[in-house]
């Protein structure tokens, strides 16, 4: 329950049900980058944590980061896969069963009165998501591109980018 | 109980209003209002897509497999399925009983579950209109009034689910995809460290449980009469119950009492469960409609979950909450009460006592003990039942003699509540649609009923929810007439 365990700055969060076709994208990721993270002793500085689905309870995870990734599977994004910069964003669905990425980091608000830390979201293309299905052979393809997008740092120069257009933005 | 508007005469001469909400994959709901020439709404139909294909994805697979394989089922409560099935492969290792050490940890993985899921409840609670929605600004501004006067309750919320969520990760071994449960008991008992790990913040977490179901009094009594109204709907409900009439949630029997509390029948063996219960099917839908043999599939539909639970049984065996069941019951007078908003007052009463038998569970000695398993002569079928936070789960397994699944049959929870889901929104749907003018006020109470019962819309996959919620109105002819669009950030736009 303690929230001030030592924690790296940065989280990688992925999601997604292991058993739905290319919905496995987002723990997939996860194995990938736990085995790398424990052959290559590099990638000290990130948290990997997997889950079913979003909830409330994964706000806490967000505190004290400096940036977090979620990691998910997309029927509409461009192939392999697209950072976008997250917004936090209330949530009124009219189910409680899933919450969006933008909305854990509303609850972040919610809960500690303050900004939540800069999050980013990494879809990766997606086309099948049947029970039981395997993921599919072009998902898997647009897996390894994103993994490799990750372990070399890419998508942190990208999201400074996505700082310094924030920062222009603000001096506008 | 009648369920005359389920089919009305001629169809094909009334109006189609269809809401929609749109995910990113399938596992949607959808609700289909059919409007008659007399602009009243004589359909009311909650499509759910998503309960397809549970059977077929456990045929052929391992019956040793069966409570790991399961939690894939639905990424919400994924520790129901787990217990549900590692009943029913108690059955088939011959595991009669389980050790004291096995059946309390289950418990408490149960509890932690219920907790965390319940919790979510108490969170929205912070935001009113989600949990009640409202038609008018006074009745909006009391209650706003009301939760100003509690800050804290997104905290606390998000706290007691992660105090739930650290119970079945103790537990269970592992925060998702834990493997506690096996067939005929646990893999692991728990330390001393790990009990002492849980003791350290469950007080506070019954003082949270408490608060909680004081602030949900407060909200139900502020508009009484409109919360006991809203889409209230009479029906039978069934629940487990312990041998002597307790609230039960892990293993018991099956109790169902109608509209006026009279026994229907009590303390049913649940792996007879067919003998009771039959599920019928409609050509508009997936999901399957169960129904109370001895009442008929006209009549006996029935309602599961907290309300059911609340109602059905005869005490609660912890202090707090039994206080609050009989505050609860006091308002009916005698008979059940039937208020489908009083689904969250129930939910709150059942989250206090979770915590309160978690309280009591961590002082258990057994939970540190080393007879973890028990079996027997293997069987060839097993059944298993639980209550999980959104009613009765059902699993039934039949294996050849390799071991390996043959025949899988499950009812979930929103399954039982299927055909009252329908009745609830049918009743919403006539006070709020007059005309062929769709209103936000339909959308919002449409809505509220849904989630009074918070059906398993998503069952097993994540939908990214954009645009929540669409509402078309479509003639008997086919022609688009009107349409509603809710996005995510609460804005409604007419979009025609």
């Amino acid at each position: 329950m303690n929230s001030q365990e030592a924690r790296a700055p940065v989280l990688i969060f992925t999601y997604g049900n292991p058993s739905r076709g290319d919905d496995a994208l987002g723990p997939a990721m996860f194995e990938l980058l736990e085995k790398h993270k424990l052959e290559s002793n590099k990638l000290d500085e990130v948290d990997l944590l997997t889950d079913f689905q979003l909830q409330i309870e994964h706000a806490v995870d967000l505190e004290h980061r400096r940036y977090v990734l979620f990691v998910d599977a997309s029927v509409s994004c461009p192939a392999p896969f697209e950072l976008q910069q997250l917004q936090a964003e209330r949530d009124d669905s009219f189910t409680t069963h899933s919450m969006s990425p933008a909305s854990v980091l509303s609850v972040y608000q919610q809960i500690n009165h303050r900004e939540s830390p800069p999050a980013y979201l990494l879809t990766i293309r997606a086309y099948e998501f049947g029970l039981g299905l395997e993921m599919s052979t072009q998902a898997q393809k647009n897996l390894l591109l994103a993994y490799q997008y990750i372990i070399s740092g890419q998508w942190l120069d990208e999201i400074k980018q996505f700082d310094c257009k924030q920062h222009e933005s603000n001096v506008i | 109980m009648s369920s005359a508007l389920e089919t009305a005469e001629n169809p094909q001469n009334m109006k189609r209003i269809v809401i929609e909400p749109l995910t990113r994959v399938e596992g949607h709901g959808k609700v289909t209002l059919l409007q008659g020439k007399n602009r009243n709404i004589r359909q009311a139909r909650l499509h759910i897509t998503e309960f397809r294909g549970f059977e077929k994805f456990i045929q052929g697979r391992p019956y040793w497999e069966l409570p790991v394989l399961v939690q894939r089922l639905c990424g919400i409560c994924p520790v129901s399925h787990h217990l549900a099935a590692a009943k029913a492969t108690d059955m088939i290792v011959g595991a009669a009983e389980l050790t004291p050490t096995a059946e309390k940890i289950r418990r408490l993985m149960h509890f932690g579950q219920t907790l965390q899921s319940h919790a979510l409840h108490f969170f929205h609670l912070c935001s009113p209109d989600l949990l009640f929605g409202f038609d008018d600004e006074v009745r909006h501004r009391n209650i706003v009034g009301v939760i100003e006067d509690s800050p804290e309750i997104a905290t606390q919320g998000v706290l007691l689910r992660k105090f739930g969520q650290e119970v079945i990760r103790v537990t269970s071994g592992k925060r998702i995809h834990g493997t506690g449960a096996i067939p005929g008991g646990i893999n692991k008992s728990l330390s001393k460290d790990e009990v002492r790990y849980l003791q350290e913040d469950i007080a506070q977490i019954i003082g949270w449980a408490q608060g909680s179901v004081e602030l949900i009094k407060k909200i139900f009594f502020e508009q009484y009469d409109y919360h006991l109204a809203f889409a209230s709907i009479e029906t039978s409900m069934m629940s487990m119950v312990r041998a002597d009439g307790g609230f039960e949630l892990y293993h018991g029997g099956l109790r169902a009492r109608d509209f006026e509390g009279n026994s229907i029948f009590d303390h049913i063996d649940y792996t007879n469960y067919e003998d009771y219960i039959r599920e019928s099917v409609k050509d508009w839908s997936y999901m399957k409609f169960p129904f109370i043999t001895s009442l008929g599939e006209e009549e006996g539909w029935y309602r599961v979950g907290p309300l059911a639970r609340v109602n059905n049984c005869d005490f609660f065996s912890t202090p707090l909450a039994e206080v609050q069941r009989k505050e609860f019951m006091a308002i009916g007078d005698g008979l059940p009460i039937q208020s489908t908003l009083a689904y969250h007052w129930a939910r709150l009463i059942e989250l206090l006592h979770c915590t309160e038998a978690i309280a009591e569970l961590l002082c258990d000695p057994d939970l540190i003990g080393k007879d973890l398993r028990n079996k027997g002569e293997l069987q060839c079928c097993g059944t298993g039942v639980i209550e999980a936070p959104r009613g009765t789960l059902f699993h039934h397994y039949e294996i050849d003699e390799q071991g390996i699944v043959e025949k899988a049959s499950l009812i979930v929870s929103t399954t039982n509540n299927n055909q009252a889901m329908n009745e609830s929104i049918r009743k919403v749907a006539n006070q709020y649609l007059d005309g062929h003018r769709l209103s936000e006020a339909l959308l919002n109470q449409v809505e509220v009923a849904i989630r009074a019962y918070d059906p398993c819309l998503s069952c097993a996959t994540h939908a990214i929810g954009k645009m929540p919620m669409e509402l078309n109105l479509v003639d008997e002819h086919g022609e688009l007439i009107d349409r509603l669009e809710k996005r995510i950030t609460g804005q409604i736009n007419r979009t025609i």
